[in-house]
């Protein structure tokens, strides 16, 4: 594929117009990350999760920063809600990046919750595909942290942070657990504000109350707009990066998304060659109407379906 | 769309996306923001940049977000200046063809000549309802 050999040779329009056709779900799609895959797996990826408000943005802007300075070329994936009732959203993370938007090592994309529960986690594990071809030395992705497809999107990230804050004060009894289990540093942003040391001491004694850690979550606290924890953020980040590798825990990630990966290809390609099939014999609408009429069932015609369908060996 | 997922399709998800920018001095991005929900409510993905954009930044941004549509709202005065730039960019990010609308406050003299020398695909002021540039927009995605 052309574009995929644009994106190699560094094309940054290329990177962008792949990002959409696996987003869009694009019918060569697994053509394109099958031709990229032998590119991947050298990007280490970070999620930054979180309350809307909470100052991830700002937060990434500023990580930004520390990374490039480092020397690090990053790709951030930004993703906002999608408004369930229009199919809309107004994606709006870029405006606290700007700074970074004429870094040629830096390359940012907004991205809609969209559609679907699983959707998203897919459409943004593999935009991280095409940044980790592309050859980012970083991915972080911003996700709003309320859901449980948030947590899905985290289990592809290396590192997860967990950005919380003092509004509120009760800020951690009410995050899901979920999510509190998910972080493996946790950042108190916005430590300008009265009770950031109270929240902080919050999350400090829940994680007392497990005795023993491989990995103890580390507490940062931070102001974004002073500057202020986010090189002790970096440091963490990259502590925790060196204990997944030390610890061999990284490559156990990595095969547990493979094997992830490895299921959900099957039973996509299990489940498109059924549909493909059935299509294409049996008109389905008139089977539909006569469920409907109750002059038959969905269970045994589910099975009468699946009784004619073959998987030849021999094709691709 | 998503009624069809259950029949095992790989429904392609075809969005707008469209950029929503302020490039130049602006004070505010009150007309800025209308549009950016008027199309939102229209279903279309609305990528907002804040600001005081420099053309460089909108451009750059139209290319990472790969969006369908660049709008530009300019308020200052400046758009003899800015929209010729910004298309220039865009065209030496592969984006000559990606349609550019310009919306604010634009004598009908500039707008013809923005339109003429095809710098500019469209030019809406604060009069256009809103459903006029919504239109424009599926009207120029229609059938990619
Ligand atoms: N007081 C204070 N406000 C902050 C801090 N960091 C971010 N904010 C503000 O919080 C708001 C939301 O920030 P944003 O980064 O967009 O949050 P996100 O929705 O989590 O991405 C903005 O108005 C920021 O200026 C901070 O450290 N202290
Ligand atoms: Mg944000």
């Amino acid at each position: 594929m052309q574009l995929v050999k644009e994106l190699l040779e560094g094309n940054r329009r290329a990177l962008a117009r792949l990002i959409s056709l696996v987003e869009n779900g694009d019918p060569q799609k697994y053509d394109l990350l099958q031709e990229l895959y032998p590119h991947t797996g050298n990007s280490y990826v970070i999620g930054i999760t979180g309350a809307p408000g909470a100052g991830k943005s700002s937060l990434v802007d500023r990580l930004l920063k520390e990374m490039r300075r480092d020397g690090y070329s990053v790709g951030v994936i930004a993703v906002d809600p999608t408004s369930p009732f229009t199919g809309g959203a107004i994606l709006g993370d870029r405006i606290r990046m700007q700074d970074h938007a004429l870094d040629p090592g830096v390359f940012i994309r907004s991205m809609g919750t969209r559609g679907s529960l699983g959707g998203l986690s897919r459409a943004t594990q593999e935009a991280i595909q095409v940044l980790d071809a592309f050859g980012q030395d970083f991915i972080l992705v911003e996700t709003v942290g309320v859901g449980q497809s948030e947590v899905d999107i985290v289990k592809t990230a290396d590192s997860t942070v967990v950005v919380l804050t003092p509004a509120g004060g009760d800020s951690v009894q009410t995050m899901k657990a979920g999510i509190m289990e998910i972080a493996d540093i946790f950042v108190i942003n916005k430590a300008d504000l009265p009770g950031a040391e109270r929240t902080a001491a919050e999350v400090g004694v829940m994680l007392d109350m497990k005795e023993q850690y491989d990995w103890r979550p580390p507490v940062v606290s931070t102001v974004t707009l002073r500057e202020e924890g986010i090189d002790k953020l970096w440091r963490s980040l990259q502590e925790h990066r060196s204990y997944l590798e030390t610890s061999g825990k990284l490559h156990q990630l990595r095969k547990e998304r493979v094997r992830r990966e490895l299921t959900e290809q099957v039973e996509h390609l299990v489940k498109s060659r059924v549909w493909q099939q059935i299509r294409s014999r049996i008109p389905l609408e008139d089977l539909i109407e006569e469920i409907v009429q109750r002059r038959r069932d969905p269970y045994s015609a589910a099975r009468d379906l699946l009784a004619n369908i073959v998987f030849p060996h021999n094709d691709s | 769309m998503e009624r069809n997922r259950g029949w095992g399709l790989t429904m392609s998800e075809r969005k707008i996306r469209v950029l929503v920018a302020k490039p130049g001095l602006d004070g505010h991005d009150r007309g800025a923001k209308v549009v950016a929900r008027a199309l939102r409510d229209a279903g279309m993905e609305v990528i907002y940049t804040g600001l005081h954009q420099t053309p460089e930044q909108v451009a750059e941004a139209a290319l990472q977000e790969d969006v369908d549509v660049v709008g530009l709202s300019i308020l200052s005065g400046a758009h003899m200046t800015l929209v010729p730039r910004i298309k220039e960019l865009l065209a030496g990010r592969q984006m000559a063809d990606v349609p550019l609308m310009v919306g604010g406050i634009v004598p009908e003299e500039d707008a013809q000549k923005l339109l003429a020398e095809g710098y500019a695909d469209a030019v809406f002021t604060p009069g256009d309802p809103l459903e006029k540039i919504i239109d424009w927009i599926k009207e120029k995605c229609r059938g990619e």
